[in-house]
């Protein structure tokens, strides 16, 4: 076995490896950025090496520095992660040129898989089931409009060196193909240095369905079922699952089957995976074949017990596997929610800045993880696991340079059901506060009913969340429930406010019984009875909830149990009253006796100041675009102007006609959120 | 026996219900309380006992005889606030618009004497038109009474005052010589000269909200300490705020039972100065992370935002904080900052009232708009205000402490009682760049040489060793347990005590 293995990735991949590098007893290399000085996965590692600037293209990306780094430090084998160099076949060749093992497949299998056109006559000929499209390579605009008409809307565009929904577009007829082409194969050419297009058919109510395989260098190949990805936007994944609730296990063999095949056609080693998307006929097409460790792999890890990292290193050793396809069994269920620093409420618009409270749920083994022995740990919540994959740190810096994607929260459940309601809890339970992130879209998904039923494909949140994200707004009961909650933690503080000093003996305050909680306007009257161990609030129709906690004070975290169940919430101050986050929605809290619910009834509502005719800069970023001038007439969903963030280019579009009355920026300037780029009239 | 209680009753019954429904009902229709109404929310609820509710003017001229309402349009008395008393008057609108007669003046002058005799906060709820004109000098002998008082209550007792609707002409100068002011959005204003005048006399064109609204008071002309959305949430949070606040300057601060570990760690600090020394960070975290339970109040939050003044509690304990915000202008001490936060310095030494003072100051702002608006005397305000305050000061240096502004904040050699440093700190005469301009004047055309002084520069002074060799620095700390030296610095001083030598009043740069 090794005795030391380089990292060349960041983030929570790198230190996902390093936890399992450790746990084999091997030494770990970490490579960093500028950016990333004081990065997670450089503090995880035994050893670190700094390699450039921040953009990838000048550190992650190099081949050259990440050589030197591993001549340096005499590491005698490299995890890629995923992204960067993982599926870069020149890597792969340098490596082997230098003696140094790479944690993943040959050079042969990636060079046959990287590229998409490749790729798909190889599945092909492998027996694989392919989608319809244009296998060669495309000039430019016009001939992809070309194709697009033989091929018949809609079509998919799509880099030929992409993943991670970076130059992909969907385009429904020509103008979307004229506008698109170019946009992606600029994205490809800054994200990837390789501007090939290519465009498919784009099939319509798709779930992406993937197979994980796993092979080793003496010819062995075995599937460990499949993850089920459909939860996406824009390309990018948002929630994951093991198994698909939408598979049979007829479905899953052949599929399976059909993945080894390739996966042996083309002599693959390593842990891989054969995307494919599924139509409604449970009809499956090979999408292409990622020649690396997938970053949602911990839901497979979750219901196989296998640890993929471990199976990679073993196999990029020479180790056979150990695991015949006999051996893999599918327990219980498996989510996984990516937490993205990105802005639900601004359309998912990428969010940097310092971390200045970052708190995941506490970690929970239990499942197939547990009974292998390969984690210790018992399972205090019963049958529910919680892990979470993380590289970032609570005062640490989410940087412009690279993935807004900042955390994996996966939960584990004996079912589907169970793995919803652990992934709900752990939601509410996680603590990020500095940046803009999207845990209250996936509160909201693990709330949607069409998502619990399983009934999703590829467009669920393009069809359920068609004008974007506007917050969650609470069903009855569980409002009841948060009022419960909000009155019994009142009376604790306003009970520890009565005992400050220097009150007047014998004259003190006493805490009265009954309250009117407002919330996401609506008041509910209740009376508290309290006990040494907890409360019962009292509706006005009789109704009563028993809450029990030990929340105090100023925790930002309340855990309840209201009537037994738990309850999360995420609790703050706002004048007079609490600010609560709780299951995706954002509630303005307060607490009031009779006479001062009553009085605050007399109060006049105030509106917020109307921006409806300005133009406001979505994110931090940079204006790459003035698109339109003062003066003009614009018609709704005309681009206005582009803002570079993240390395990606955000077209801003007039929401209606109008006329542009005055431009406050120009190109090259670097704006705050919220600051005025143009007004209308 | 039976019908004089029951006359009691109605006379009571008659004076609480003021100028009468209707005008109840257009208070409430401009959004606003009554002044009753506020007195209960302000209270504890039953805890107010009201005074004087059967004085009449005596006023005789314009007819006044046939028009003598109970309480003559201000309500006083005395109740608690989470058990601890405070006295409170309350002008009623609807009795002649809340205008000031002697008997008026007279009613808030009782509750203020009571105040100070026994040691009680007094909180004056603003919403009067003005002078009573039928009384003429009476009126304004009652307002003179009233500011006399103001003046010697000061730092007697803590003085609050809340502005719930008009407050204009002479009336602004009682509110503006207690310790706070508050103001409710949209429904009160405060100016010396209104709209109409200021039309006839300059020619300027201005409402009422313009000219003395809450925005204009919190944002450009720092009369107001905060304002609210609304009456309801003002009352709560004036509750809020005197849960901090000593009952009079013979009591130490409050204390109450908190639930924060003094030895909380928090790692995150370790991360908040950027490597880079021009990238500012946000102060109020550091503030909120000190902090038991995060709970900071801040006062003057829209004005100077270069500096930050508002109260935390430390083991309980109320602790005033002054502190340098990289955010706003990199922190720069400057005219409005330097009195922004001498006054709340010398509030806190008033009453006892501890200060932490948090330091990254690059120096003070230069230019004409400073020097000729009297920088040098305004900046001399807040160097006085440490200078004489006796009450525990505790002082961290995050990064830069450059200069006279260095000095200034609460340093040791302003008795500064325990002066800490991160290890970030640079605590110099001024940066690097600004010094080998003038150390190295000859050799500025070569660039290799003016890195190679640079380096030179920043490797001798931009650290704290330097001071701390001297002792000017009592520790370097690593910024994750800045609370827990804190807490301890302040626990240590808990008796400290400090007399100035004695002198009628000192005369400080006003």
């Amino acid at each position: 076995m090794f005795k030391k293995l380089l990292i060349a990735n960041r983030g929570e991949i790198a230190c996902r490896v390093i936890k399992t590098a450790r746990k084999m007893g091997i030494e770990t290399v970490a490579v960093y950025s500028d950016a990333d000085k004081h990065a997670l996965h450089v503090k995880m590692a035994d050893e670190s090496v700094h390699i450039g600037p921040p953009p990838a293209s000048e550190s992650y990306i190099v081949i050259d520095k990440i050589m030197a780094a591993i001549k340096e430090t005499g590491a005698e084998a490299v995890h890629p992660g995923y992204g960067f160099l993982s599926e870069n076949m020149k890597f792969a060749q340098a490596l082997e040129a230098a003696g140094v093992a790479f944690v993943g497949p040959p050079a042969g299998a990636i060079e046959a898989m990287g590229d998409k056109i490749t790729s798909k006559k190889i599945a092909a000929e492998a027996g694989v089931s392919t989608v319809p499209g244009h296998m060669g390579l495309i000039e430019d605009a016009e001939e992809a409009i070309k194709i697009s008409g033989q091929i018949g809307y809609p079509v998919m565009l799509k880099a030929s060196a992409g993943g991670g929904g970076k130059g992909m577009r969907i385009a429904w007829n020509e103008e979307e193909v004229r506008e698109g082409f170019q946009a992606s194969k600029n994205e490809a050419a800054s994200s990837f240095g390789d501007d090939r297009m290519f465009i498919e058919k784009f099939v319509t109510q798709p779930r992406h369905i993937e197979i994980q395989v796993l092979a080793d260098q003496h010819g062995n190949a075995i599937y460990l079922g499949e993850r089920e990805c459909s939860i996406q936007r824009r390309n990018q994944k948002v929630i994951e699952e093991a198994p698909s609730p939408f598979l049979d296990e007829a479905t899953r063999k052949a599929m399976g089957e059909q993945a080894v095949a390739l996966a042996k056609a083309v002599g693959y080693s390593s842990a891989g995976t054969v995307e494919f998307i599924v139509d409604a006929d449970k009809n499956f097409y090979f999408l292409e074949m990622n020649t690396r460790l997938q970053v949602e792999h911990p839901v497979t890890e979750l219901i196989t017990g296998v640890d993929l990292v471990e199976q990679m290193i073993r196999v990029a050793s020479g180790e056979p596997l150990s695991i015949t396809q006999e051996d893999v069994t599918l327990t219980g269920w498996a989510m996984e929610s990516r937490l993205y620093a990105e802005d639900p409420y601004r359309n998912f618009l990428p969010s940097i800045g310092r971390l200045t409270r970052y708190r995941p749920p506490q970690e929970v083994q239990a499942g197939p993880l547990n009974d292998t022995g390969k984690w210790q740990g018992e399972a205090p919540h019963g049958d529910t696991a919680v892990r979470n994959d993380t590289g970032v740190y609570e005062g640490g810096e989410i940087s412009m340079y690279y993935d807004p994607m900042i955390a994996k929260l996966c939960t584990w459940a004996p079912d589907r059901a169970g793995a919803i309601e652990a992934m709900r809890v752990a939601l509410d339970s996680f603590e990020v506060e500095g940046i803009g992130h999207n845990l209250p879209f996936l509160s909201a998904v693990m709330d949607h009913d069409r998502f619990t039923s399983g009934n999703i494909t590829t467009a669920f949140i393009a069809e359920e969340y068609p004008d974007g994200f506007e917050g969650v707004t609470l069903g009855d009961d569980a409002l009841r429930r948060v009022a419960a909650a909000a009155a019994a933690m009142h009376r604790v503080a306003e009970i520890r406010r009565t005992r400050v000093s220097g009150r007047m003996d014998n004259h003190e305050r006493r805490v009265g019984t009954d309250w009117v909680v407002s919330l996401q306007g609506e008041a509910f009257p209740v009376t508290i009875a309290a006990d040494p161990n907890g409360s019962t609030v009292t509706f006005e129709d009789g109704h009563a909830m028993r809450i029990t906690s030990d929340w105090t004070p100023g925790d930002a975290l309340a855990t309840l149990s209201v009537d037994g169940e738990t309850l999360v919430l995420k609790v703050g101050k706002i004048p007079g009253g609490f600010r609560i986050r709780t299951r995706g929605a954002e509630l303005k809290v307060h607490v009031r006796s009779p006479r001062q619910a009553e009085l605050a009834r007399l109060m006049p509502e105030k509106l917020p100041p109307d921006t409806s005719k300005m133009l406001l800069c979505p994110m931090p970023g940079l204006i790459v675009k003035i698109d339109v001038e003062e003066g003009q007439e614009v018609q709704e969903g005309q681009a206005l102007c582009t803002v570079e963030a993240m390395k990606m280019e955000n077209i801003l579009r007039a929401e209606r006609k109008g006329v542009v009355s005055k431009i406050n920026a120009g190109p090259g300037d670097s704006l705050a959120v919220d600051e005025v780029i143009m007004e209308f009239e | 026996m039976k019908d004089i209680l029951h006359e009691l009753e109605e006379r009571r019954g008659e004076a609480r219900l003021g100028g009468g429904q209707k005008r109840i009902d257009s208070q409430h229709a401009k959004g606003k309380l009554t002044a009753r109404e506020r007195i209960e929310l302000l209270l504890d609820e039953g805890s107010f006992e009201e005074y004087d509710m059967f004085v009449t003017h005596r006023c005789t001229e314009f007819g006044m005889q046939e028009n003598k309402p109970r309480g003559d349009g201000v309500v006083t008395g005395w109740g608690t606030i989470n058990g601890r008393m405070v006295y409170v008057f309350s002008q009623d609108f609807t009795v002649l618009g809340g205008s000031v007669s002697a008997t008026h003046a007279q009613k808030i002058c009782k509750i203020m004497d009571m105040a100070m005799q026994n040691g009680a906060p007094v909180i004056g709820i603003n919403d009067s038109g003005g002078a009573r004109i039928q009384e003429g000098v009476d009126s304004l002998a009652g307002y003179g009474e009233v500011f006399q008082r103001n003046i010697e209550a000061s730092g007697v007792v803590p003085q609050i005052s809340l502005i719930m609707g008009p407050c204009a002409g002479g009336a602004v100068y009682s509110p503006a010589m207690t310790d706070f002011i508050f103001m409710v959005k949209d429904s009160s204003y405060m100016f010396v000269t209104g709209p109409d005048v200021v039309k006839t006399v300059t020619n300027e064109h201005v409402t009422a909200e313009e000219l003395g609204g809450a925005t204009t008071h919190t944002r450009k002309s720092s009369v107001a300490d905060g304002a609210f959305e609304n009456d309801v949430e003002a009352l709560s949070e004036i509750r809020r705020l005197v849960d901090f606040l000593p009952l009079s300057n013979r009591e130490k601060p409050p204390v109450r039972p908190f639930y924060d570990s003094p030895d909380r760690i928090e790692d995150s600090l370790d991360t908040l100065v950027p490597d880079n020394p021009n990238m500012p960070y946000d102060m109020k975290e550091l503030i909120t992370k000190i902090a038991d339970e995060g709970d900071f109040y801040e006062i003057q939050q829209d004005f100077a935002g270069n500096i930050i003044t508002g109260f935390i509690r430390l083991e309980g304990q109320t602790v005033g904080v002054v502190a340098n915000q990289p955010m706003v202008l990199a922190g720069v001490l400057d005219i409005d900052s330097a009195r922004k936060a001498a006054r709340f310095v010398r509030f806190c030494d008033c009453f006892e009232i501890p200060i932490l003072t948090l330091v990254d100051v690059p120096g003070f702002l230069p230019g004409t708009g400073q020097e000729y608006n009297g920088v040098i005397k305004h900046g001399a305000k807040l160097l006085f205000a440490y200078g004489e305050a006796t009450v525990p000061k505790v002082t961290v240096i995050t990064r830069k402490a450059y200069g006279g502004a260095y000095v200034v904040m609460s340093s040791k050699h302003l008795r500064g009682d325990v002066n800490y440093a991160w290890p970030t700190s640079e605590i110099a005469v001024m940066g690097a760049k600004g010094a080998v301009e003038i150390l190295h004047r000859s050799d500025l055309g070569d660039p290799e040489k003016t890195a190679h002084h640079t380096q030179e520069y920043e490797d001798r002074f931009a650290n704290p060793f330097v001071a701390a060799e001297r002792g000017f620095i009592d520790e370097v700390i690593q910024p994750r347990s800045t609370r827990k030296r804190v807490a301890r610095a302040f626990a240590m001083l808990r008796r400290k005590e400090k007399k100035m030598p004695w002198k009628k009043h000192d005369n400080i740069p006003l």
